[in-house]
């Protein structure tokens, strides 16, 4: 590490935690404390202070999550860097079982004396919630896997990269946009490092080293006469990797009518594209309401994925333990035990997936000590299975957890969060041009915009980022203001090809919500462009006053 | 450690400042403590208890400033976190938007805390929901809700004397309660900063007469209806609208941008029952007496009947636009009616009462045009009479067109978003020709 590097710029962090949207930024640090972890030796004496603790205080059960997590945020717009924050949050957070109910307590004070007394403030809290009653947990059985470790297999650490070349790529980039005619240009990279310890009683202490990394850009083209503006965000994707993902590479490129990235991106090239793709939509036509057949780019269907397959797929919402805040689930156990719940057409595979290479979710053990792995949740287009937990494995048949366990920090409570959900290739040779050269009357999406399904996510409607028309087998121009809307059953039995591994891409979501008080996770899912027909498409064009 | 009192943060504060030998220095101080239940099928599902403190020192040269944090307290860390901010502050960039800290200012003493609530322990969040599940047990319901307490300070002191504190201390208390075959769904939505207006049985009564009646909700098909808005589905529609923000307007890239430039300062942009203002002293929902850049707050009318009233500018903003600076709201009200709930559904010939809205996201920020939709029930009435629940609408609507289209309003009252878990003064209201644009299943 160069400190000097740091320096240069790092003094712009200054204001960071008060970054809107960076909840778990934490305390700004210097980037050469980033790099030294705290030593596992210590974290294990630190833990069994507090697993000691909370089982003579009566626990029957305890996990302990010695949390170190790092964050950088850079932000510019035009040619100005508004903030640089490094960010760090450390502490633990301990998790009882004691009278069959829950507790936790979460604390900063990293000494034995701090974990004992946590510890016993998470039986105090078991103990009086055990008074409210209800059914006691029970916890599928998990051995212990003794001393281990897992780390993210990057090629270089976001946070070894000096800051200056961060800045410059992004000011590079912001000056493209500007010299191509933008009214503004935002820029961000996002990096995060998770150090996390986890040691239970039943005899695992897990060590594990996690890194995520997030470049984007939004590019605004204003026309003041009519009182309007347009704004296009570039074709990045957060994922699981270092900072090699910056390094452009030819071979993870998919051509097309505009430039994709699998899993190395380039950032001045997409700039370019962006800039000239925000001018053609300012003068778009806006859609004719009606039914279309969609070709959905993996960069938009990996939001479909998530909202109509991720979410209604999670157990806890399945069981009702999400009714208060995000919903439930249509997807209810009888549909699932009836094994011929059609969810989808038989081209609609989905599988659930903790270890994908790249992938925003991918952890060697969950956040309750589980051992992560893969499994079908729809198979030929019938519903086979969820996601699940330790304390929810029994109600769906299995002898162990599926490992969905995750917390956003060390100060929060870990439960049940979606793994990597995503849509397996077409296993027939198909190319996204023949998928095109078949359909008549449609519109092809590419890149996620606005969202939104219902409580129990049956009813949707998906935005996007850009929208070509496609006329008896071709494109024809860009289209604006389109949305579309479907029932999620409905949507994936229409689904008609799915295109083959060549084309397969992860997107991803950095900042899912769920739970209360609020927790996000970060989560990718994978597809190849598929086609859907007889879509409702709707025009979202409004005016005021 | 948590929480400090005026009179301990201004000794720390002092002790910081006396280490500083920068330009300028300013130090802030801040702690928290409180902890939540959640609970669903009718137990306890995930509670916690949590605490933290935190310094953070800026220090500044000129347009060149940095900052540091720490959570310890002893002499040597905090030495140690106000010379590693004046060694960044020495070689970072000059930021052309900074501005001068502020000198000596005086704040009114807010209200915004409770020791009742800031007494709070495992305990009395059990107690509080045991008797929100003792109601739906003998209804043969099931809960899901959620409570949390949380008390907290902040405090700031500068080398040019300035110092404000506040102290604040909230409950908030939700409850979804649904029958066994998923079939009926009501909800209730409490906050206060007195816990002990805090009644989780009567929210939870509500809830489960809603539940009850929304059960063989009928299909009707999407358009344009009369609709009335409980303050539960108001808030979390037009809580996206409360950002008055000159800056982004000015550049051309918000609804209150104007055609040729400029904002709509001074526009009749809704119906002329609208006022919404924000006022740190309203006794159901103070903020804290002073904001960003260290300046006062102070009642400010926003929307003042239907015409935009009040932009807010930073220092840095308002100085380039040579005007007064004016900070956000710390809260927001809208002014009610006189309409009770009662008079505007007998009032009504055709409409849909809507006690919730959800997963409200932007479609076009341009117009502020939202999708989202209703949920845990939804009714229809006919000839002044609630007839029957229906099933959900998904809606495509703007809170600017709505407000346009308003009919009546009733009494303000503090109400949640149901997603930001943010409070509001918000009425009850009955809108014309609100679009729904498809059906949803969903219960």
């Amino acid at each position: 590490m160069k400190r000097r590097d740091f320096i240069y710029l790092s003094g712009l962090g200054a204001g960071a935690l008060m970054l809107p949207g960076l909840p778990s930024l934490g305390n700004p640090i210097d980037q050469s404390a980033a790099l030294e972890s705290v030593d596992v030796r210590i974290k294990k004496e630190l833990a069994d202070a507090a697993l000691n603790a909370a089982r003579a205080k009566g626990a029957s059960y305890a996990d302990v999550r010695i949390g170190r997590y790092l964050n950088q945020a850079i932000i510019t717009r035009e040619n100005r860097v508004l903030n640089v924050g490094s960010g760090e949050s450390y502490g633990v957070g301990i998790r009882v079982l004691a009278n069959g109910c829950w507790g936790f307590a979460a604390t900063n004070d990293m000494t034995k004396e701090g974990m004992a007394k946590t510890a016993a403030k998470a039986v105090a809290v078991a103990k009086a919630n055990a008074k409210i009653g209800g059914k006691p947990v029970e916890l599928a059985p998990q051995k212990g896997y003794g001393e281990v470790s897992w780390k993210t297999p990057i090629e270089k650490n976001a946070f070894e990269v000096p800051i200056k070349e961060k800045v410059d790529l992004l000011l590079n980039a912001n000056g493209i946009a500007m010299g191509a005619g933008a009214s503004f240009v935002n820029s961000i990279l996002f990096a995060v490092n998770e150090q996390k310890y986890f040691a239970s009683t039943d005899g695992s202490y897990i060590d594990q080293d996690v890194h995520r990394i997030y470049p984007t850009f939004t590019i605004s083209k204003v026309n003041q006469e009519l009182g309007s503006f347009e704004s296009i965000r570039g074709s990045s994707s957060p994922k699981g990797l270092g900072y090699e993902y910056l390094n452009a590479s030819e071979a993870e490129k998919v051509p097309g009518i505009v430039t994709r990235y699998k899993n190395r991106y380039d950032l001045l090239e997409d700039v370019k594209q962006m800039s000239r793709v925000a001018t053609e939509k300012v003068t778009s036509k806006s859609v004719e309401p009606g039914k279309y057949d969609l070709v959905l780019d993996p960069s938009h269907l990996w939001l479909t994925i998530h909202e109509s397959v991720g979410h209604p797929t999670e157990l806890d919402r399945v069981l009702g333990y999400e009714a208060n805040y995000a919903g439930t689930s249509f997807l209810t156990l009888d549909k699932w035990r009836s094994k011929t719940f059609k969810f989808g057409s038989e081209h609609v595979n989905i599988v659930g997936d903790k270890l994908q290479y790249g992938s925003l979710g991918a952890v060697g053990y969950d956040d309750e000590g589980v051992k992560c792995g893969k499994w079908d949740i729809i198979k030929d287009g019938i519903l086979v299975n969820y996601q699940a937990i330790r304390d929810q494995a029994h109600i769906i048949g299995l002898k162990e957890s599926q490992g969905c366990c995750y917390a956003q920090s060390w100060s929060d409570v870990q439960f049940q969060r979606m793994p990597n959900v995503s849509l397996q290739p077409g296993k027939t040779p198909l190319s996204v041009d023949d998928m095109i050269k078949n359909v008549e009357k449609g519109v092809y999406i590419i890149g996620d915009g606005s969202f939104s399904i219902d409580q129990q996510r049956y009813n949707f409607q998906f935005g996007g980022q850009m929208f070509y028309e496609i006329k008896e087998g071709k494109i024809v121009g860009m289209l604006n203001d389109v949305a579309y809307q479907a029932n999620t059953q409905e949507f994936w039995n229409s689904c008609a090809a799915v295109c083959d591994e060549r084309d397969y891409r992860m997107g991803g979501s950095f900042n899912d919500g769920k739970g209360q008080p609020s927790q996000s996770s970060a989560v990718s899912h994978g597809a190849s462009t598929t086609l859907f027909k007889g879509v409702n498409v709707i025009n979202t064009k409004r005016k005021i006053g | 450690m948590p929480i400090l009192s005026k009179e301990e943060a201004q000794v720390l504060l002092k002790k910081v400042l006396g280490y500083s030998k920068a330009e300028e220095c300013e130090v802030s101080l801040y702690g928290s403590e409180g902890g939540n239940i959640r609970y669903a099928l009718n137990a306890v599902s995930t509670a916690g208890d949590i605490s933290t403190t935190g310094l953070s020192v800026t220090s500044a040269y000129g347009k060149k400033s940095a900052s540091a944090n720490i959570d310890e307290f002893d002499d040597a860390a905090l030495e140690r976190v106000v010379r590693r901010s004046e060694e960044l502050a020495q070689l970072a960039p000059e930021n052309p938007e900074r501005e001068e800290i502020p000198g000596p200012a005086t704040f009114k003493e807010s209200i915004t805390y409770n020791a009742k609530t800031a007494a709070m322990t495992p305990d009395t969040r059990a107690e509080l929901v045991s008797k929100s599940l003792d109601v739906t047990k003998k209804a043969g319901l099931s809960a899901a809700g959620f409570i949390e307490n949380s008390t907290s300070f902040n405090a700031v002191m500068n080398s040019k004397g300035f110092f404000a504190y506040n102290k604040s201390s909230d409950v908030i208390f939700s409850v979804t309660t649904r029958n066994e075959a998923g079939t009926a769904s009501g909800y209730a939505a409490r906050g206060f900063t007195d816990v002990s207006k805090l009644d989780t049985e009567s929210a939870t009564r509500i809830a489960t007469m809603k539940a009850n009646k929304s059960l063989g909700a009928k299909a009707l098909e999407p358009g344009k209806y009369t609709v009335i808005l409980e303050p539960v589905a108001a808030t979390y529609m037009m809580e996206n609208m409360f950002r008055f923000d000159a800056r982004s307007a000015e550049e051309g890239r918000s609804f209150l941008s104007k055609k040729g430039g400029g904002t709509r300062l001074g526009e009749q942009l809704m119906d002329e029952k609208v006022t919404i203002y924000s006022d740190p002293f309203n006794p159901d929902l103070p903020s804290s007496t002073w904001g960003r850049d260290g300046l006062p707050r102070e009642k400010v009318v926003w929307i003042d009947k239907g015409k935009v009233n009040t932009l807010s500018y930073s220092k840095f903003w308002a100085k380039k636009k040579g005007v007064a600076p004016q900070p956000g709201p710390g809260n927001i009200i809208m002014m009610g009616g006189d309409s009770t709930l009662e008079e505007m559904i007998k009032s009504t010939e055709k409409g849909i009462l809507v006690s919730r809205l959800w997963y409200i996201r932007m479609v076009d920020p341009k117009v502020l045009l939202l999708t989202g939709l209703t949920r845990d029930g939804t009714f229809y009435i006919e000839n002044g009479e609630i007839k029957y629940p229906v099933k959900n609408f998904r809606f495509n609507e703007s809170p600017i067109i709505m407000l346009n289209n308003l009919e009546a309003l009733g009494k303000a009252e503090r109400s949640i978003s149901v997603e930001s878990y943010q409070s509001y003064m918000i009425p009850p209201m009955k809108i014309r020709d609100f679009t729904f644009s498809s059906l949803s299943d969903a219960v």
